[in-house]
């Protein structure tokens, strides 16, 4: 994985120095809250309803056991002993105090880590695929495309009081992990008749209030000149995105309003003018990125056999593996979604500060020292030997790490909700764990199958609820929380937004729809469809009479 | 007005008084303009030979597009002083210069002490903005 060189390190030292400054002369009283504001949110410090709020970035998701040791020594030092993986591959701490925000962003710099733009009006953290690497159908290792793209966002001084947030994303695989298209600009590394690595460019996606499946705006975009293109999306989205109205001033607002094709004409005209400034770096440092990224040395020989005798490491093998790219070695899957031997679950995207470093110690044991942070809030160990899969599983389980669901109905993305979020409307969590005990038991679970199932508690849809195939909306109907079902939505290739049902439900309710919505499916699935599939073939009415009749 | 308190540039700030853009028609004999957010600097790109000064205004030093303004202007050649003015606090100091600002005038003016600690905070930088003549950190690992 990546490695700062005296450069990198020196940046972020920097950045350290300068939030101290800020905070300093915040807790003195020179710099108003007003004016602290997009400093701190441009440090992942959020103010929550009953604390700041930490978001520190794992940019594409990949980190070293060192770092992920670090997050869990965060967590015992100045939280409250845990700490919640997120949608966008970071970590989350609920409970800082202002004045050790600048001491954590110290500890975090001698591991190479920040966090940098995790909020605020910015270009965000990049996000990747958690697969990156070991995934056998990918075109390139994306990471080292989002790691120059990192570079440079990061400070860039013409883009750091955009019209809104905006969020990147880069993969570089037919199967899309990381809901690229409900990105800003999501970019797919492709490989042209030639033979070139070049990228597609899907910009103006988003969830939120007005969700939206980012449109190509362009099919191959050369690899050196990704940066200058970026910066023209970005150029003509600072210039002319909306600033009247906040829930319009994502860039999905100006691509739709403009209209695909003119925001195409600016964008090609502001990048015709950029290219003759000589603004991208070299392929050299492109290279010198890619070197970090190497395929490591696949030790040769490894059985591809794995005893499954013992019926619960069978069942998880099942369920929380996948195919690598290399013989004998297989990606694991540690659910954040656990569900104890009595049938309570835990919250989604929760570990405890224990359990983040053994994750470390397993990372470094088992998947040469390298863990991800998946957008649905698990962890990966990408490079584990298939020999060594039991003996993992067995610590997996002494921590509580061990349950075994990953993409079943109780594999719930939620955000924080009413519990942590001063955005919210209602809760989510509680919803969250009420609907995975429900569905607790192995057998119920494993029958559905596949089924994402995603939960927002207000309409800016941190929890991704309109690409769930079951989504759930938190809303406020007169002081009281109500949520509304949502059917068919799908983060994936084939990428879709949900339909709402009807009218919503209270807490109880809601468990019970969407019970009925896995009856339905289960009366009518046809051979090996999903739960995704049998709804789009059947369509919404049987499940609206199952529902509401 | 407010004054001009840090200029980057040698000399004095320019003196000349401003106009607004829509009334800096390519008859006028101003040689000095300012430009609102919303205001599309491009239509100055054929009169910059007679520009003594640009003044960018930020209402709200949350509103960004001033240094997308400030960049293509230095991009298209514009070499007298580049203002900014407005809603501006230390902190923002580096990112007006890197974007080709040499002259600003806060509304509120800043504390001399907490601004040369702001604009000396990034020892390097990662991207060419090329207006600010600095040699960005990917030029400096390869011998650019």
């Amino acid at each position: 994985m990546y490695q700062y060189d005296s450069y990198d390190q020196a940046m972020v030292d920097a950045r350290v120095a300068e939030f101290r400054d800020q905070t300093r002369r915040r807790i003195e009283g020179t710099l108003s809250e007003d004016k602290f504001r997009p400093l701190r949110l441009q440090n992942g410090l959020y103010l929550q309803l009953h604390a700041y709020m930490l978001r520190v970035a794992v940019p594409y998701g990949t980190l070293s056991g060192a770092q992920m040791r670090m997050l869990g020594d965060i967590a015992d030092k100045y939280d409250r002993g845990y700490g919640h993986f997120t949608t966008r591959q970071n970590i989350q701490y609920n409970w800082i105090k202002l004045e050790d925000a600048p001491d954590i962003l110290a500890d975090l710099a001698t591991v190479e880590m920040h966090a940098i733009q995790t909020s605020g009006n910015c270009i965000r953290n990049i996000s990747s695929d958690q697969y990156a690497g070991a995934a056998a159908d990918e075109v390139v290792d994306p990471r080292p495309y989002a790691e120059l793209l990192r570079q440079w966002s990061s400070f860039h001084p013409e883009f750091l009081a955009l019209p809104r947030k905006f969020k990147i994303a880069v993969i570089a695989s037919a199967t899309d992990r990381a809901a690229m298209r409900l990105h800003d600009i999501g970019l797919r590394m492709v490989k042209n008749d030639a033979g070139e690595i070049g990228a597609e460019f899907y910009v103006g996606g988003g969830m939120g209030r007005t969700p939206m499946i980012a449109p190509l705006i362009n099919a191959f975009v050369p690899v050196d000149q990704l940066i200058t293109y970026s910066e023209a999306c970005l150029r003509v989205y600072n210039r002319y995105g909306r600033r009247d109205n906040k829930y319009k001033a994502r860039i999905k607002i100006l691509v739709h309003e403009l209209g695909l094709d003119e925001y195409r004409r600016q964008v090609e005209e502001e990048f015709a003018h950029l290219q003759t400034l000589a603004i991208e770096p070299p392929l050299a440092e492109l290279e010198r990125i890619k070197g970090f990224f190497a395929d490591p040395a696949w030790e040769t020989g490894l059985s591809d056999e794995i005893d499954l005798s013992n019926a619960d490491f069978a069942r998880w093998v099942a369920a929380n593996t996948v195919a690598h790219k290399a013989p004998g070695y297989a990606i694991v899957n540690i659910s954040l979604k656990p569900i104890d031997k009595n049938g309570k679950a835990g919250i989604p995207g929760d570990a405890t500060a224990d359990q983040i470093r053994i994750m470390a110690d397993l990372g470094r044991e088992f998947s040469l020292d390298e863990l991800r942070v998946t957008h649905a809030q698990n962890i990966v160990l990408a490079h584990v030997k298939k020999a060594d899969l039991f003996a993992l599983w067995q610590r997996l389980v002494e921590a509580d790490l061990a349950t075994a669901n990953l993409d079943q109905i109780t594999d719930i993305i939620a955000c924080p909700g009413l519990d942590y979020c001063s955005l919210a409307n209602a809760r989510s969590i509680p919803v969250a764990q009420k609907i995975a005990e429900r569905f607790a038991a192995p057998a119920k679970a494993d029958a559905i199958g596949e089924l994402k199932l995603k939960i927002s508690g207000c309409i800016n849809a941190c929890g991704h609820h309109h690409a769930g195939h079951i989504g759930i909306l938190g809303v406020d109907r007169k002081g009281t929380e109500n949520y509304q079902l949502l059917l068919g939505g799908c983060e994936g290739a084939d990428t879709s937004l949900g339909t709402i049902t009807g009218p919503g439900f209270d807490e109880n309710g809601i468990v019970d729809a969407v019970e009925k919505a896995t009856n339905v499916y289960l009366a009518n699935k046809e051979g090996e469809e999903r739960f995704l599939d049998t709804y789009r073939r059947i369509g919404m009415a049987p499940f609206k009479e199952a529902i509401y009749g | 007005m407010a004054d001009v308190q840090f200029l980057f540039r040698e000399g004095a700030a320019v003196a000349a008084p401003t106009v607004a853009l829509a009334d800096f028609g390519a008859d006028s004999n101003a040689t000095a303009v300012v430009i609102q957010p919303g205001e599309d600097a491009r239509a100055l790109l054929p009169h910059l030979d007679r520009l003594a000064l640009v003044e960018v205004t930020f209402p709200a030093f949350t509103d960004g597009r001033g240094f997308s303004t400030a960049r293509l202007l230095r991009e298209a050649g514009y070499t007298g002083e580049l203002r900014a003015s407005g809603d501006i606090g230390v902190d923002m100091l580096s990112h007006l210069k890197r974007c080709g600002f040499d002259a600003v005038a806060p509304a509120t003016p800043l504390d001399a002490a907490e601004a040369e600690t702001a604009l000396n905070v990034w020892p390097q930088v990662y991207q060419a903005t090329v207006v600010d003549g600095r040699k960005p950190i990917w030029a400096l690992r390869h011998g650019k």
